[in-house]
């Protein structure tokens, strides 16, 4: 089907220019994060003249830096084990079995998680001050439940449904009871899917600023809402901000090469 | 695949339940209730009916946002529809060139949403960005904090920039996934590179699609951080959409019940569009040459 020679070469021109184009943007923010504020405002180069780790050094050393790193990072841990281990024996349920209104359910998680977090907001400050959680990591964990759970859901319930139910039927014959069969053999059968649904329970919740930033305030005050207000203020420190901002997506690119084969299947819950 | 009855199968997924229910329905039920109640304030209510609905549904404003946010939803869809298609197509199918196009494509999906603002705030810039000091340097008159018109490239560029690389990766998902005797029995047919495509590739591309779009439609239907960061809504509120409109008049201007009704109509259309979204993802179920193994 493809033509040998300048033809093929010339196809992957395509691919090529969207990456410098993706790419481009990532360099700058590279480029000024190792630039001092003053070089930035003052002149104008394509790359760092004199390359300084001075701004990593700003959020590695003061608190109302690193510190949002340490909240983000708890809130998502906590909720992407929450939502995972609350995920598992749903999706099981939903792969396996028809019961009293599984469709209607089903369908009620996808709303939650295409539900826009502009509407949930106002609701959830109020919901979570009047429990007295308001600015806990374990409030913004839950809160994201509202779309990580539907998420992992579907996600496991689009892998559990790949692996034949023959093999759950042999092990209850063999006389396996249910946890034992679903922690020795059902789970390592879908360890793939584990690890995705985990991948992206992360990443929407590290992703998300709406709801983190308006359930905090000082004690569980995410990166992201750090980074918002820095801006806000008169003081523009650019070169910290991209620094900051390069710090938030090495999480993701240290994984990615792991996930690769199953970003699209993630994105489209299970279903690709 | 063929499933046995079983109710006592709800008790698995009950914690799950539990849990989304505290989150969603709890606050959901909040805000339906504010939509039909008034306050003089000292947590006093009382009951106006479908009164929010009638102001919110009437109001310029909620239409100007409505109208800017559909627009914006269409414009990103038909440029990142057919670019992410063409690219999918372009793509090297097997060898080392799959893993690296598609971890470098995958990379700006996985940036949090407010570094996404922060990395284009940065870039398009006139006084310290690539883009805007390249584009003034050409002698364009490009300021996306005082003009409406780059205000808007900007943020839809960046929507490009940002999400592409979804409708990329979903079209290579199903690409790969057709069998290559397709191809033979085309070669053989002697059919052109076009008859191949609009004959073989474009309808087992179909699902991918329609997933593509619903995906990318909700979703940019719904967009808040990205814009916040960038332009704040403005210059004016030429690009205040429906989240950015929401949460500036619950959380900024504290309007309970106006945005209490705005919200139960925002939650509508999400849910007209789920309802679409969940029809296409379980009607082909069955079909598994749209699956990876």
């Amino acid at each position: 089907m493809t033509q040998p020679g300048t033809t093929s070469r010339l196809k992957y021109l395509t691919p090529a220019l969207y990456i410098l184009f993706l790419l481009t943007p990532i360099y700058w923010l590279l480029t000024m994060s190792l630039k001092t504020n003053q070089e930035i405002l003052s002149t104008f180069s394509l790359w760092p003249v004199n390359p300084t780790f001075e701004n990593y050094m700003v959020i590695f050393t003061d608190a109302a830096w690193y510190s949002g790193y340490i909240n983000s990072m708890i809130y998502v841990s906590m909720n992407t084990v929450i939502s995972v281990l609350a995920a598992l024996p749903a999706a099981y349920a939903f792969s396996r079995y028809r019961f009293l209104g599984d469709k209607h359910i089903f369908f009620w998680l996808l709303t939650n998680r295409m539900a826009p977090p502009a509407v949930f907001a106002l609701p959830f400050f109020q919901l979570y001050s009047s429990v007295g959680l308001f600015d806990t990591h374990i409030a913004v964990a839950l809160a994201h439940c509202l779309f990580n759970i539907p998420l992992a859901i579907w996600i496991l319930e689009g892998f559990m449904s790949g692996v034949p139910r023959e093999i759950d039927e042999t092990a209850y014959i063999d006389g396996y009871s249910f946890p034992r069969f679903f922690t020795k053999i059902f789970l390592p059968l879908i360890a793939s899917g584990v690890g995705v649904a985990a991948f992206f329970c992360f990443m929407f919740s590290w992703v998300e600023l709406l709801i983190a930033r308006t359930l905090t305030s000082v004690a569980a005050k995410p990166i992201a809402a750090v980074m918002t207000r820095t801006v806000s203020a008169s003081g523009l420190d650019w070169g910290v901000l991209a620094a900051a901002g390069v710090l938030t997506i090495i999480p993701g690119a240290l994984v990615i090469w792991f996930v690769r084969h199953h970003i699209a299947r993630g994105f489209a819950l299970g279903r690709v | 695949m063929r499933k046995t009855l079983n109710h006592k199968a709800l008790w698995l997924a009950s914690p799950a339940l539990l849990l989304v229910a505290f989150t969603a329905l709890i606050p959901l039920l909040t805000v339906v209730n504010y939509s039909v109640q008034d306050t003089f304030g000292d947590n006093k209510f009382f009951w106006v009916g479908a009164e929010w609905y009638k102001e919110i549904l009437l109001s310029e404003r909620f239409h100007a946002a409505f109208f800017r946010q559909v627009a914006f939803s269409a414009a990103i869809l038909a440029i990142e529809i057919p670019l992410g298609l063409a690219i999918a197509l372009a793509m090297p199918k097997k060898g080392w060139g799959v893993s690296v196009c598609l971890v470098l494509m995958a990379l700006p999906l996985l940036i949090p949403w407010n570094v996404v603002g922060t990395i284009w705030q940065i870039f398009a810039r006139v006084d310290i960005g690539l883009l805007g000091h390249t584009l003034a340097g050409f002698g364009f008159d490009y300021n996306y904090t005082q003009d409406p018109v780059a205000a808007w490239i900007t943020l839809i560029v960046m929507d490009v920039w940002h999400w592409t690389s979804l409708v990329v990766l979903l079209c290579y998902a199903g690409l790969v996934a057709i069998p290559q005797a397709y191809y033979q029995a085309a070669r053989i047919d002697g059919a052109s590179r076009w008859a191949v495509f609009r004959h073989i590739e474009l309808p087992k591309l179909n699902r991918v699609l329609l997933i593509a779009v619903l995906l990318r439609f909700m979703d940019s239907f719904m967009i808040y951080t990205e814009p916040f960061v960038v332009t704040g809504g403005g210059p004016g509120n030429t690009t205040t959409f429906l989240s950015v409109d929401l949460v500036q008049m619950a959380i900024g201007q504290f309007d309970l019940g106006p945005a209490a009704a705005m919200s139960v109509v925002y939650f509508l259309i999400i849910l007209g569009l789920s309802w679409l979204f969940y029809t296409v993802m379980t009607r082909e179920d069955t079909d598994a040459e749209g699956r990876l193994p």
